[in-house]
């Protein structure tokens, strides 16, 4: 197995006027390549911070950190961003949709900027979106669309353009039930057909159930 | 990369509709100041050109030969000899378009109930024709038929002042070239209108071979006026003419009238500075619309690098936002500013203030003149300021730390 993400000792201290508060306290963590991992714990207990920093959206005060084989704490904004858009997918507890953009259009925007033909990443698109039940909607601006429905949208968006990691911020949280279940079942298949990796940060015992590996956090640190 | 630039164009044309009224709100406003700035500009620029072919039309023409003096004291022995051949093969060049020899002196002309100082000017007919405005402004009665025509031509005003009329006689005095009084009735054969009065009472005009006939002065004139294809081609000849007659004094249009060489100097200077106010009060406008529309998409930008979006992108769309929305309102502030010129026809009205105008040579009606110059500069005034003004909204988007941005509600 590969490793996908390799964290170590990674800390995370803010600064908050004159007092330091300390997110994440030395973490060290590997994700395999396949791997379904679930990060839970209390508000504030890092797991959202840990994510960004595994994303490059963040980057860590202490430690070291490799995402599919790059140094991210030793590369620049723009090359984070090259990063991401050739590795990682995120889908976000509010859907953050381009509200501009039809359903097909959020979804072909990665692979756009990856500079995939036009009529390829059509294609693409649609089909994803078909995958995840939205077929009859690309044409839909997220407005238009139930929270759902968006939801469902950026995980066809996080999936689409095939990334070694996908890295999901309680991604049910503003679901209902059934869809909260439905999005859970697309994960997994995503999962176990299609390879992609997952760590998700959630306090839904549901996906936690369907995780390969549950990592508890609680003060900065997994524990 | 293309695709990322398609795109980035996409968004930032769907962004600028996104707040409709916010965006026609501003649009409106550059195209009030475009339309300002040019039309302002057309009407400045039809003054200044306007105060220009006047001046040169007022019997100045763009270069000017004297005798040695002439222009200090310009007294009727201070003459040349139009037939030196130094003279007639100074004035081959290409670019010479008209000359026109004159007689130029001090007089008094008199009629039954008045009398009034005026500069006499002995004229060849056809020569002067395509020179000054004499030939074009003549409303009443005729031109000079020929070089020995008798007649008399003076201005409507000046006919009005010394109670006269078209086919009366008056009489010129003056002093000959033998510093005697020379006098003789003329009959006024022609009335000129100008619409500028200063020039309607300064000039009584008659032909060259009558006046140097009248004055004694054979084949001599007071001057030679020169009228070249084009201005800018003054320093040139003028070179060429200064080479040729070294002992003639020859003068360029704006040595002899700076006060229109100063108007058209401020004119170039104010026209810039008319632009830069009506740009800053534009510039508020926009650079606030863009940091507005930046703020409220915090959470977009930071989305847009979660999803692999480059700063340089991020700083790019907004920037194209900003060019977008300047070149659509710099376009229809153009057609408004068009269609405005059009609408003006020969120019606008300012008989009202027309009085103090004279003193600047400009008529009762001012012409809208629009030069690409004039509009290039109004454009890219707006288009490069405004960037430059959105350049900061743009850099605050590109830096902004995506796992905070992501999260601003």
């Amino acid at each position: 197995m590969t490793a996908v993400v390799s964290c170590t000792n990674i800390k995370k201290i803010y600064k908050q006027g004159t007092i330091d508060v300390v997110a994440l306290a030395g973490v060290d963590l590997t994700v395999e390549q396949g791997d379904f991992v679930c990060l839970s714990g209390p508000s504030g207990s890092g797991k959202t911070t840990l994510l960004n920093i595994i994303g490059g959206l963040d980057m860590p005060s202490a430690g070291e950190i490799s995402v599919a084989g790059n140094m991210l704490h030793t590369m620049s904004k723009a090359q984070l961003a090259e990063m991401r858009l050739q590795h990682v997918g995120f889908v976000f507890q509010a859907y953050n949709l381009i509200p501009v953009l039809t359903a097909q259009e959020n979804v072909e925007m990665v692979m756009q900027m990856q500079g995939v033909s036009k009529r390829e990443r059509g294609r693409r698109a649609r089909q994803v979106l078909k995958e995840v039940g939205l077929e009859g909607m690309e044409n839909r601006k997220p407005p238009e669309l139930s929270g759902g429905q968006q939801q469902r949208v950026a995980v066809a968006r996080a999936i689409v353009s095939n990334p070694k990691l996908v890295l999901a911020d309680e991604p049910t949280a503003n679901l209902d039930s059934k869809t909260a279940e439905n999005l859970i079942d697309l994960m997994r298949h995503m999962n176990s057909e299609h390879g992609v990796t997952f760590v998700i940060s959630t306090h839904d015992p549901r996906v936690m159930l369907h995780a390969k590996r549950n990592l508890k956090m609680e003060d900065g640190r997994l524990v | 990369m293309k695709q990322g630039y398609t795109l980035i164009f996409a968004l930032a044309w769907r962004n600028l509709w996104r707040n409709p009224r916010r965006t026609i709100v501003i649009l409106f406003a550059i195209v009030l100041g475009a339309w300002a700035m040019i039309v302002m500009a057309a009407y400045s620029r039809g003054m200044s050109q306007q105060v220009f072919n006047n001046a040169i039309d007022n019997l100045l023409g763009h270069i000017q030969i004297h005798a040695p003096g002439y222009l200090e004291d310009p007294v009727i022995d201070r003459v040349l000899d139009t037939q030196q051949p130094a003279l007639k093969t100074a004035l081959l060049a290409p670019e010479i378009q008209h000359t026109a020899a004159r007689v130029r002196v001090p007089a008094v002309v008199a009629s039954e109930r008045d009398s009034q100082g005026v500069t006499l000017l002995g004229i060849d007919p056809a020569a002067e024709a395509d020179m000054s405005f004499i030939r074009k402004s003549v409303t009443l009665g005729k031109y000079f038929e020929g070089n020995q025509d008798g007649g008399i031509i003076l201005g409507k005003k000046l006919v009005e002042r010394l109670e006269t009329s078209l086919g009366r006689r008056v009489v010129l005095m003056t002093q000959n070239s033998q510093n005697k009084i020379a006098d003789r009735g003329f009959r006024i054969v022609g009335i000129f209108d100008t619409m500028i009065d200063a020039q309607e009472t300064s000039y009584a005009f008659i032909t060259l071979g009558t006046a140097q006939q009248m004055l004694d002065l054979g084949t001599n004139v007071s001057e030679i006026a020169v009228k070249l294809s084009h201005a800018d081609h003054t320093d040139k000849i003028l070179g060429g003419l200064r080479a040729g007659l070294p002992g003639l004094d020859v003068k360029p249009w704006y040595t002899l009238d700076a006060l229109t060489k100063l108007f058209q100097d401020t004119w170039e200077g104010s026209a810039f500075v008319w632009y830069l106010i009506v740009f800053l009060a534009m510039g508020f406008g926009i650079v606030n619309t863009i940091l507005m529309a930046v703020f409220e998409r915090t959470r977009e930008f930071g989305l847009f690098q979660a999803l692999g979006l480059k700063p340089n992108f991020i700083l790019l769309q907004v920037w194209l936002e900003s060019l977008l929305l300047l070149t659509t309102g710099l376009a229809i502030g153009n057609l408004v500013s068009w269609l405005t010129v059009l609408a003006t026809g020969d120019g606008i009205d300012v008989s009202a203030f027309s009085q103090g105008m004279e003193m600047v040579k400009l008529s009762k009606i001012i012409p809208f003149v629009l030069t690409t110059d004039d509009l290039v500069v109004a454009n890219a005034v707006v288009l490069i300021l405004g960037l430059l003004t959105c350049l900061y909204p743009a850099w605050r988007a590109a830096r902004l730390v995506p796992a905070h941005a992501i999260t601003r509600v």
